[in-house]
């Protein structure tokens, strides 16, 4: 080690800041902005226009994008709708079912770590007349089969369980959630948006009836993203939720977002093509950065079950430090924390709450999402890092000097303010 | 959330911190916040019990950078004060030398707190008849 004090120097493959916030959102694949520019510029046409060449190419282009979203989920070009992304994709998904089977039923489950868009838009049913079980979690984050078998009743129209997890990188057990709910004749949703591309999925082995995907998520455009729903075994209908040219088999109305579209196709076709070697690329990193923080620093939490996970996300308490002050010490790496203080709502993160995990280890959580233009000699700079700060933050923390000298922090008289 | 030089040069390099031995008579200590709020600040002067002098503080804050901040300024400026000095220190005043944003004005709060609480913790200790021991806590903004 030296001593001097200079700017360091930084090993090759490294460049700062560092992002390691792919949960969040990715980058733009440069192949994918590639096949997206001339439909900026010189194709422009409206993909609705039918009788000239700029709609025919604008239409041709759509046709392909369909076609390879819907490879990449096993669905067929049919089957895709597309949005604005994936908050619209949910809300139109629950709110479409949700008055199309009005009157088979009012009854709709989800479950607690769900992302707002979906727990937010179950409120907003409730508000409507709808009931819904929000159902729990284990402390590895899945939901159990037994409660949901449960919770089903004559009344169920819809299940909406997410994929995976964008806060712990939990996947559910989808394929049992379908079988399910096809055993039933329920519907059954599922929020992919951090599993397609990233994991397999197939909408026909699984069960899956209605899926929301997004593009941004997966090295494609931010503001575009789509809803596959079922043509047939069973038809799934789905109102709309925004009137207009009846666009998209009347679902979803508006002026298609033909260079977003093309994007979103050609990411998809891209994550197809190279999952497999992505994945077993992303979880060594994942695993070799866990390793690292595992080893050099004691009173760690791994948050979330470890064997149903995505490659790519690792979500950590380091207790005793609080999140905040942790990102500020690592201001050239980008990732995220469950602390209070970087929400809006100075709430710490509901998801690490469900797992029954105390509101001060959520306090010390960071989300570390590796992605696609990750490298090895960045995860090794993040774990020295991240080391290096947690160790200086602790000798400022009264909590560690306590846990340290043996108190139980559990049974200290706190002043809570 | 961008934060003011003034706290990231605190974050960075800490002012007095540590602890001293919480059993001395001479040694006030105030341990406030709570794990689950997200911030615990644990502040000790040291008196001198002639001149009533605060001669040495120390800090240890879990909590995030405006809450560190806060802490080790509230150590820099009780240092040299007399208790009753000590105690005229506002929380608004941490504030305005940090330019804390409105989200972080509990961390100031926080701070003045343990001051009171470290000098509540010395009269304590150091009155005969406990009485003086009542040194009004502002209550923290919620």
């Amino acid at each position: 080690m030296s001593t001097v004090l200079s700017e360091p120097k930084l090993p090759a493959g490294v460049k700062l800041p560092i992002y390691m916030d792919n949960h969040a959102t990715t980058p733009l694949d440069p192949r994918v902005l590639e096949a997206m520019l001339p439909f900026f510029t010189n194709k422009f046409g409206n993909a609705a226009s039918r009788n000239h060449s700029f709609g025919w190419e604008a239409e041709k282009a759509v046709d392909l994008a369909r076609e390879q979203i819907a490879k990449l989920i096993g669905a067929t070009a049919k089957e895709i709708i597309f949005t604005s992304g994936a908050t619209e994709s949910n809300n139109l998904a629950i709110k479409g079912i949700g008055e199309m089977y009005r009157e088979r039923g009012n009854h709709i489950i989800t479950q607690v770590t769900e992302h707002k868009a979906v727990l937010d838009t179950c409120k907003r049913m409730e508000k409507l007349g709808y009931r819904v079980t929000y159902l729990p979690v284990n402390a590895d984050g899945l939901i159990e089969m037994d409660d949901l078998k449960r919770a089903i009743d004559d009344k169920t129209i819809l299940v909406t369980i997410m994929f995976a997890n964008n806060e712990i990188g939990v996947v559910q057990p989808i394929a049992e959630i379908g079988k399910l709910c096809h055993e039933k004749g329920i519907l059954f949703h599922t929020d992919a948006v951090q599993a397609v591309g990233k994991i397999p999925v197939d909408v026909n082995a699984m069960n899956i009836d209605v899926l929301s995907l997004s593009g941004h998520k997966i090295y494609g455009p931010k503001g575009v993203g789509a809803l596959y729903v079922r043509r047939r075994n069973p038809r799934v209908q789905i109102a709309a939720q925004m009137d207009g040219g009846g666009h998209e088999r009347g679902m979803r109305s508006g002026t298609l977002n033909v260079p977003g579209i093309v994007g979103l196709g050609a990411a998809c076709e891209i994550s197809r093509l190279e999952m497999d070697e992505e994945a077993t690329k992303l979880k060594a990193m994942r695993d070799r950065l866990k390793e690292k923080l595992e080893s050099n620093l004691d009173f760690i939490h791994v948050n979330g079950s470890m064997e149903h996970h995505l490659p790519g996300n690792l979500n950590m308490s380091f207790i005793h430090v609080e999140g905040e002050s942790l990102l500020m010490g690592i201001n050239d790496i980008a990732v995220s924390s469950g602390s209070a203080c970087t929400s809006a709502t100075l709430e710490p993160s509901y998801v690490l709450k469900a797992l029954g995990l105390g509101d001060d280890v959520a306090h010390s959580s960071i989300r570390f999402g590796l992605g696609r233009f990750n490298t090895q000699a960045e995860v090794d700079y993040v774990a020295d890092k991240v080391v290096d700060v947690v160790q200086k933050l602790r000798e400022l923390s009264p909590l560690y000097e306590m846990a340290k000298e043996g108190i139980d922090l559990t049974k200290v008289q706190w002043q809570a303010h | 959330m961008a934060y003011s030089d003034k706290v990231i040069e605190h974050y960075n390099n800490p002012r007095n911190v540590g602890q001293m031995d919480k059993n001395s008579s001479e040694v006030g200590t105030g341990l406030v916040g709570a794990p689950e709020c997200g911030d615990v600040m644990r502040l000790q002067i040291k008196v001198n019990p002639d001149t009533r002098v605060i001669e040495d503080a120390k800090f240890k804050t879990f909590g995030c950078g405006s809450a560190i901040a806060s802490s080790s300024l509230a150590t820099e400026w009780v240092k040299g004060k007399t208790v009753d000095e000590a105690l005229e220190i506002k929380n608004t005043d941490i504030v305005k030398e940090l330019a804390l944003p409105p989200v972080k004005i509990h961390c100031s709060v926080l701070a003045e707190d343990a001051i009171r609480a470290a000098i509540g913790d010395w009269k304590k200790k150091n009155t005969a008849d406990n009485q003086a021991a009542a040194v009004p806590v502002a209550v923290a903004a919620n």
